[in-house]
């Protein structure tokens, strides 16, 4: 490692959400590296489970072009983490592809190892049997039946994984699932920088410009790490880092802001200080790393839980505001009526619920006011059933009644729903839901990925 | 006396993973963040009543460095579960931006 220490990038904190080129320019300079996470499971289960990916294709591979060409003439390693969102089989691909259209659309050459972390389901079955899943914190309670009925598993990986495939000679690194700090600390400890400030530096860098004082839009970050620990300074001259923006990222997103549990340990940042060296670049120093007697990897499912239509509608008449939860629930009970008459449908055999904006539509059972304040409210009704076709069906009729619901006041027909648009409801697809929160206990933290190496050679990919 | 929305310079709720909730309230000035440091607001008496979970389960952390008070929490239903209501988690804090710090 070179005296002044070594130079560690972040091209943006989620791929797909941009960057301004001359940022990426500036900080590839003399790098290391050039690492940009793309997971998240902020967005909610529907990602793993369905095998969608969350930015559009159109964002991921603006990214992606401006990466590969800034990196490969820079000749430093590349690495995505986490990759589609969801980073499972379909969501690897997706991102694989977009690269081979990048290298075939301008000529490049390099090559590529791809990290899968999907797990199947018997193999996840097998590690529970034998003792080997650790329930974390707030877990739901699972049998076999539960991990045998997810849609999808992935295996959230370290730091080895990447080191491996840099080690077999990959110019770009494309992983699935894996911690967020992996890809950024893979290099580094590589190159003898000590754990505690590799993952340090790893937490701050991989929300890319997320640590500045005030993020102007989403753009790359660079930070410098050596033996005592790192600076972190962003290559944009609009932004900059002080010592209380810093500080206060380990708080962003983490339930503890000063233990932070990764694949092989610990991150403790309880010592850490933080001064400014100028205005607008940090030293951090004293973080620890402190190992687990376990290797664990944070294992994600979603399963399929049913098929959603939504119908949203305004509410503006005082009368039926003022007696809005019986209007609600005599409703709902005609509804219940007709969609086991009409449709053979039982009340267990769906949900049907009335999300109510104005009232308590964002905190649910959480809001602390009981009184609807406004002159109208919007009404969202939310149906989930076993197929699409039953929730179409039922949003129908269920809209369909509560629209000529009879009000008490009024004698003669009445239209009780404002609708935006035609159709009144919304097909919203397959409904997710995250079900473990487990940790899988590996013997050599290879166990649960797989690497492919290729070489990539301007159009044609070929594996090797 | 104050609100809190007045005095702190970010008062805001994220999932941290799927299963948990976190709160941060973050101060520009030492004084303010001494001040609130003794109020509940750094107690887990306070989010437990709030958001109906067990005492023992909400864990709060004093930041000095950051100027920040945290709680954290499990989460009611994982995030993006049918029943959710707030799939990121970030309108949570809502009900204390307005809370009442003495002077």
């Amino acid at each position: 490692m070179p005296e002044a220490g070594i130079k560690a990038v972040s091209a943006t904190g989620q791929l797909g959400t941009g960057f301004k080129e001359a940022s990426l320019r500036t900080a590839a300079a003399g790098a290391a590296y050039i690492a940009a996470d793309a997971g998240s499971t902020d967005p909610g289960p529907y990602y793993l489970g369905s095998g969608q990916s969350q930015p559009s294709d159109q964002a991921v591979a603006r990214d992606l072009r401006l990466m590969l060409e800034i990196g490969l003439e820079a000749g430093v390693p590349l690495l995505i983490g986490s990759a589609g969102t969801a980073g499972g089989r379909p969501h690897v691909a997706r991102v694989r592809r977009l690269i081979e259209e990048i290298a075939a659309e301008r000529g490049l050459s390099f090559t590529l190892a791809t990290i899968e972390t999907e797990l199947d389901q018997e193999a996840v079955v097998t590690a529970w049997k034998s003792g080997r899943l650790r329930s974390l914190y707030n877990a739901p309670e699972i049998d076999e039946e539960t991990i045998r009925s997810t849609a999808r598993i992935v295996g959230m990986a370290g730091p080895e994984p990447f080191q491996r495939a840099i080690a077999e000679g990959a110019q770009v690194v494309l992983a699935g699932r894996s911690s967020d700090t992996s890809l950024y600390v893979a290099v580094p400890v590589m190159s003898g920088i000590p754990m505690g400030v590799a993952y340090h530096a790893a937490k701050v860098l991989e929300c890319g410009a997320a640590s500045v004082v005030q993020r102007l839009y989403p753009d790359s970050m660079m930070a410098t790490l050596d033996t005592s620990g790192f600076t972190i300074e962003p290559p944009n001259p609009a932004m900059r880092c002080t010592p209380q923006s810093v500080a206060s990222h380990t708080l962003y997103e983490n339930g503890d802001p000063f233990l932070l549990t990764e694949p092989g340990g610990t991150l403790d940042t309880r010592l850490a200080r933080y001064e400014a060296v100028s205005d607008r670049a940090v030293r951090v120093t004293g973080s620890q790393f402190i190992p687990a007697a376990e290797y664990t990897v944070r294992l994600e499912a979603a399963t399929l839980r049913g098929y959603r239509t939504a119908v949203i509608c305004g509410i503006r008449d005082p009368l039926v505001l003022r007696q809005l939860d019986s209007f609600i629930s005599s409703s709902t009970h005609s509804i219940a009526v007709k969609a086991q008459d009409s449709l053979g449908l039982r009340r267990e055999d769906y949900t049907l619920a009335w999300r109510i904006y104005g009232h308590n539509g964002s905190l649910g059972k959480l809001e602390p006011e009981t009184q609807i304040g406004g002159h109208e409210i919007g009404a969202l009704i939310d149906i989930v059933a076993p197929t699409q076709t039953a929730a179409d069906a039922l949003a129908s009729l269920a809209w369909h009644t509560a629209l000529h619901h009879p009000v008490p006041e009024y004698h003669g027909l009445v239209s009780n729903l404002a609708f935006p648009f035609s159709p009144p409801a919304l097909s919203g697809g397959p409904v997710y839901e995250f079900t473990l929160n487990h940790a899988l206990v590996l013997d050599d933290p290879a166990d649960a990925s797989e690497i492919t190496i290729s070489q990539i050679d301007k159009a044609l990919p070929v594996r090797v | 006396m104050s609100e809190l929305w007045e005095i702190a310079k970010l008062i805001r709720s994220k999932n941290a993973g799927p299963w948990e909730l976190t709160f941060d309230i973050m101060f520009d000035d030492a004084a303010h963040y001494e001040k609130c440091r003794q109020t509940e607001l750094a107690t887990s008496p306070f989010y437990a009543r709030l958001y109906k979970v067990p005492e023992s389960s909400v864990r709060v952390f004093e930041c000095p460095d950051a100027l920040a008070i945290k709680a954290t929490i499990p989460r009611p239903q994982s995030a993006g579960a049918p029943s959710d209501t707030d799939v990121f988690g970030g309108q949570f804090h809502s009900p204390f931006v307005r809370f009442t710090v003495p002077d």
